[in-house]
Formats: structure tokens, C-alpha cells, sequence
């Protein structure tokens, strides 16, 4: 409890604008704002055909009431600081990163290497460097998941380098 | 006598026992691992659920839920980590306990709690269901859209956190369901010109990145974390004492649980806390608690399993979930063609009492395997998180491109990974995004189909006694945190 209100006090010795609450709230209502925008590009149904509202009119109401809280939650976060959060750590990151690069090379090589080197790159990353244990997550459960999913599903996954081999 | 006889139909199918043998088995490995959980189990097992049938489907997915609901008492008192959020009070007096050596004591008192708390619910859900379904038949458009802005509003009120917060990821939520051609007109909403994105954002790639996804990221920052590991010897059944001591909170603790399970909201989270804290305010002892009560325990465990049966109500006879486990139930029941809602009661009796038997037979299935099995389900936490979630990864992954064999739905499950990790950290919940979601087409379709009705009249959705009672109850709802926040503050 203590701990909490050291790290709200921390937090409100800061100015707003760098803290977490400003930040976070200026993100909500900045994508908000997008697509509020992005709403009257839709369709406008004639009149003739309309049964009810708009289909703009539904998502645009939404947006402003998420608009709305956020600037809420913005004001009441000037009275009551939101408890500051620790750094993240670079084994976050590198988690992140190989999001991204899992991304890249399920559309540019393989679905299946993306999953084997994922899975291989996060547990290194995570600590483990037994070789025997990044062979078994990398390589042995993917395939034992791959065959599983094929026969039990019939699934059939995206073309790549090594798909291709193994439906060829 | 009809439907008694339907509810121990799964009894004589060798195929709905296998169904159910595994799911508890499966849910009650799900509960033990921190980070997962009924619902991302649920989300991941969805695909398999095809080649199914829609009872053994969601027979499969309902034990998965009672089982998982558990399983998280396990990590709870063994390493004082919630298995699953709503063991999250069992670790307040299950882990001292076991610090005491009395780990197999609180074992014991957990899973004879869990499994009366789960068996009063589904009794609960065997009344009260056919009765709600019932009144359900005089709803219609309008009120139907009431009844979801207050299962919304619920959501916020008495979920965990921040009620603003909650409402704005219900929102959120709501939006989503909107990205897409529109249902009554086909004009595309939100689809930036990406051909994937017409048909809509998928229920699956969202829960899996919100739950599974995010909380890999959130592993990611807690790889140097060491758990302290108490050994459990053997489970003990609870002492005469034990049960004298107890079996007042065990009931209550159920009556709160189904209660709180039936409201649309958090489900067995917040269910374990009241159960927990109203145990502690009936106790004759209650500085005990936090120190090792065994009422706490028996209070916070018959609650959470409580809320499973209450959950299953609004769910079966509205087709409104009444936790984000349910969301994915309710999923698989529009994946197998079924529709929830009063009509599944007069067509579909069968399958019904079918489900509610399951979910009794669950329950005496997790109290059997967790008694038996504790300690090798207690051994499953030792595996570790740099090998584990790897491989949930690849599961995640294939069962996410499974369902449309799309590697866009796969992308959307990493964006709600990322989305879902942030969101967590700054302390929005991502429940209300899943009921949100879930909900939204019913809120969208319902709200336009009234104002037809009413000729574009706003006003006369207050003229219908039942959508005005329940636009009466979100205000109250939205009301209490308020009150609530301004009692405590005079309290203090």
C-alpha cells in the first residue's frame, strides 16, 4: 500500500504532459479522432433505403463517448495520479521484435520457419540456451503441432519454403 | 422427471464422457498454469471443437470452464500465484496456510469448496435458466438493447478496476464489431481498403491476443521472477472441524457466486473477492484471515466456482455472456449453428439439460482428479516459462489461422497481443473488449431495429416498462461506484 502511494507520488511529482495517464489518454483520443474522421468517409445510405441511422452514425456515437471518458479519466488522473509503472525490460523488446519478425517471414518465406524461429529466438531471449530444449520448442513441437493440426483439422497452411516441400 | 432424465444423458455416452474426462483434465492443467486460464483455453481449443458435435462441443468447452475455474486454487496455494484471476483471494489465506505446512489442509478445503460451490450453481442454472429464458420471450428489439446497455454497464460498475475504464473497453469493444460491410446496409465500415477486413474482426484472433498473446508479453517482463514452491505431500480431506467451521461460508459463498455469475460482468474474479470478504465480515475469527484462515479459502473457492453455473443463465437464455469464459461459449454455440435465447429451451431441450449434466458431472470430475491428482497437477508449474510459452505461442499461432486459414486473423492476434499488454499495464481490463465485442452486433442490430419500429423516435424506448426498468438498473449501476467510492471516503 505504501509502495503504491510512493509511486502516485512519484508520479504526480512530474508534470502532466510526461505523465503516463496524459500520454495514454492523448494516444485514446488521438486514434479516436482518426476514426471519427475516418466515418464520414463512409457510405451515406439514400434516404429511400435508410431503415433507422446511418451506419456512420453508430461507430461515430461510439467515439465520441470513448472520447468523452478518456478526457474523463484525464481530468480525474489531475486529482488522482496513476501509479507509475516500472521500465520494461529489454527481454520485452526483443518479445516485441520477434512479433515483427515473425510477421516478415510468415509473408515473405514460411508460416512454419516464422514459428520455429519465434519460438526458438523468444526462449533464447528468455534464457534458455540448452540446445536440446531450443531444438524441442523450435522444431519438434511446431512439427508435432503442424501434423496435428493438419490431420485432425485438415488444415492446409499458406505456401512457403518448407510448406511447399512438405505438400509437394 | 423429463429433464432429470436429459441431464444424465452424457452419463451413457462413452463419447460425451471421453469429451468430458479431457476437458476437466485439460481445463484443470489450463487453471495451474499462470497466465492461461478457462477462457484462453476455450479460445484455443474453439477450432478443435469442429469436428465435433455441437453437445460434445460445448460439453468440451462448459468442463473446460468448471475444471479451469479450480485449477487455479492449485498455483494459488502452492506458489501464491492465482492459477486463474479469480483464485486471485485464495492466495490471501491458501499460500499461508501452506507456509504452514498445512498445504494438503487447504488443498483439500479448496476442492471440497470448489466442488459444492459448482454443483449449488448448476442447480441454480437448472432453475433459473428455463425461468429467465421464460420471461425472455416477451422481450423484444428494444428491450433487448436495454438488457445489453445494462449487462455493459454492469461490466463497468462491478468489474475490477476502474469503472471509466471498463467503459471505455466495452466500448472499444463494440467498436470492433463494427469493422466490416454492415450488416443492414453492406456498406464497409472501418475496412481501410483491406479485403479481410469485410467479413469483420473475428471473435477468436481478439481473445486469443488479448489473453494468450498479451500475457506472453507480460511473461516477457517477469522471466527473472522466482516462485517460492511449497512440496505438497498429499491433499487432506477437511476435518469435522474443517466442516463446522466452514460449511455456513460454503453456502454463502455459492448464493454470492451464482448471483454474482448471473450479472454480466467479471464472472468468478470478483464473485471470489465478495465471497472472500463477506466470509471474513461473518467470521468469528476474522483476524485470521490473510494468516491462513481456512474460511477463507472455503469462502473465495465456492464463490469463483459458483459463478460458472450463474455465468451459463444469461448466456443459455439471452445469449448474453456473463463472463469473458462464457464469450467463448457462447462463441461456440453460434460456430455449431446454435442459437441461445428462449427458443434453445422449447426446440433443443436435450442438448440443454445435456450441457447442465456435463457441467454436474465436471464438477465431480475436477473434485476427483484435483483430490487424486494434485500433485502431479502441481508439477506441471515447474515447467518453465521460457519453454511453455514457446509453445503456447505455436498453438496460438495454428489455432488462430485454423479457423479461416487466414494469416490476417494471425496479424490481428498480435496487434491484440500488443494492445491487450498495454492495455493491462495502464489498468484497463480486457473482459469489457470481449463482452464488448460479443455484444456489439446485438447492441448495433437492436438499437437501429428499434428506432425503425419507434420511426426514428428516441423517446419511445422509455414508453416499454421492461427496456425502461432496464435503462433504470444500467443508471444505478452506473450510479454505484460513485456512492460506493463516497461511502468508503466517509468510512475513512
Amino acid at each position: 500500500m505504501k509502495n503504491v502511494q510512493n509511486q502516485k507520488r512519484a508520479n504526480k511529482s512530474l508534470p502532466f504532459f510526461f505523465r503516463d495517464e496524459f500520454r495514454v489518454s492523448l494516444l485514446i483520443i488521438l486514434i479516436s479522432v482518426a476514426l471519427l474522421i475516418t466515418t464520414f468517409t463512409f457510405d451515406i445510405v439514400p434516404p429511400i433505403l435508410n431503415r433507422g441511422i446511418q451506419p456512420a452514425t453508430f461507430p461515430k456515437a461510439l467515439l465520441i463517448l470513448i472520447i468523452a471518458m478518456t478526457l474523463l479519466i484525464c481530468y480525474l488522473a489531475t486529482k488522482n495520479p496513476w501509479k507509475v509503472e516500472k521500465k520494461l525490460p529489454r527481454s520485452f523488446f526483443l518479445t516485441l521484435f520477434s512479433f515483427v519478425i515473425f510477421i516478415i517471414v510468415s509473408k515473405t518465406l514460411d508460416f512454419f520457419l516464422a514459428i520455429s524461429a519465434l519460438s526458438i529466438f523468444v526462449s533464447y531471449c528468455w534464457g534458455e540456451k540448452r540446445l536440446f530444449y531450443l531444438l524441442l520448442v523450435g522444431i519438434i513441437f511446431p512439427i508435432i503441432v503442424f501434423i496435428f493440426f493438419e490431420t485432425i483439422l485438415g488444415l492446409r497452411f499458406p505456401p512457403g519454403i518448407i510448406t511447399n516441400i512438405y505438400y509437394s | 422427471m423429463d429433464n432429470l432424465l436429459l441431464m444424465l444423458a452424457p452419463l451413457f455416452s462413452s463419447k460425451l464422457l471421453l469429451v468430458l474426462f479431457f476437458g476437466t483434465l485439460f481445463g484443470l492443467i489450463l487453471g495451474v498454469l499462470p497466465g492461461l486460464g478457462p477462457t484462453t483455453g476455450g479460445a484455443l481449443i474453439l477450432p478443435f471443437t469442429m469436428t465435433l458435435d455441437p453437445l460434445s462441443a460445448i460439453v468440451l468447452l462448459t468442463s473446460i470452464y468448471c475444471a479451469g475455474t479450480y485449477g487455479g486454487a492449485i498455483t494459488a496455494v502452492l506458489i501464491n500465484t492465482p492459477g486463474t484471476p479469480a483464485a486471485a483471494a485464495t492466495c490471501l489465506d491458501g499460500y499461508p496456510l501452506a507456509q504452514k505446512g498445512e498445504a494438503g489442509r487447504a488443498l483439500g478445503m479448496a476442492t471440497v469448496s470448489s466442488t459444492v460451490g459448482g454443483i449449488f450453481s448448476v442447480v441454480i442454472l437448472v432453475f433459473f435458466a428455463p425461468i429467465l429464458a421464460q420471461l425472455a420471450y416477451e422481450f423484444g428489439q428494444p428491450e433487448y438493447f436495454a438488457l445489453a446497455i445494462f449487462g455493459l454497464t454492469m461490466l463497468a460498475s462491478i468489474g475490477e478496476g476502474s469503472p471509466i475504464k471498463n467503459l471505455i473497453a466495452g466500448s472499444f469493444g463494440i467498436l470492433i464489431s463494427t469493422v466490416g460491410k454492415d450488416f443492414m446496409t453492406s456498406i464497409d465500415r472501418f475496412t481501410f481498403g483491406i479485403n479481410e477486413l469485410t467479413e469483420g474482426i473475428g471473435f477468436i484472433p481478439v481473445v486469443v491476443g488479448l489473453f494468450a498473446m498479451s500475457e506472453m508479453l507480460t511473461q516477457s517482463t517477469l522471466i527473472n521472477q522466482v516462485f517460492n514452491r511449497i512440496a505438497l505431500k498429499a491433499i487432506k480431506l477437511p476435518s469435522k472441524d474443517d466442516y463446522k467451521k466452514t460449511w455456513k461460508t460454503i453456502l454463502r459463498s455459492s448464493g454470492i457466486g451464482s448471483f454474482i455469475g448471473v450479472l454480466p460482468a467479471e464472472g468468478g474474479t470478483v464473485a471470489s473477492l465478495i465471497g472472500y470478504s463477506e466470509a471474513k465480515r461473518f467470521s468469528k475469527n476474522p483476524e485470521e484471515f490473510g494468516k491462513g484462515s481456512i474460511e477463507g479459502i472455503a469462502g473465495a473457492e465456492a464463490a469463483n466456482n459458483a459463478a460458472t453455473g450463474g455465468a451459463m443463465v444469461p448466456t443459455l437464455a439471452l445469449g448474453i455472456p456473463g463472463s469473458a469464459t462464457t464469450a467463448v461459449i457462447l462463441t461456440g454455440l453460434i460456430i455449431h449453428g446454435v442459437r441461445p435465447g428462449p427458443d434453445l429451451f422449447r426446440e433443443q431441450p436435450d442438448f440443454l439439460y445435456g450441457i447442465f449434466g456435463a457441467m454436474l458431472i465436471a464438477n465431480i470430475l475436477f473434485f476427483i482428479f484435483g483430490f487424486f491428482g494434485a500433485k502431479i497437477f502441481a508439477r506441471i508449474t515447474l515447467v518453465p516459462n521460457k519453454i511453455l510459452w514457446p509453445m503456447i505461442f505455436a498453438v496460438s499461432v495454428c489455432g488462430t489461422y485454423s479457423l479461416n486459414q487466414s494469416i490476417i486473423d494471425v496479424w490481428i492476434m498480435l496487434f491484440f497481443g500488443v494492445l491487450g499488454f498495454f492495455m493491462r499495464r495502464y489498468g484497463f481490463s480486457v473482459v469489457p473488449v470481449i463482452i464488448g465485442l460479443i455484444l456489439g452486433e446485438l447492441v448495433e442490430g437492436t438499437l437501429r431495429q428499434s428506432l425503425v419500429i419507434f420511426d426514428g423516435n428516441w423517446l419511445m424506448f422509455f414508453t416499454r416498462p421492461i427496456a425502461l426498468t432496464f435503462f433504470i438498473l444500467s443508471l444505478i449501476a452506473l450510479a454505484f461506484p460513485l456512492l460506493r467510492s463516497r461511502k468508503f471516503k466517509k468510512k475513512l
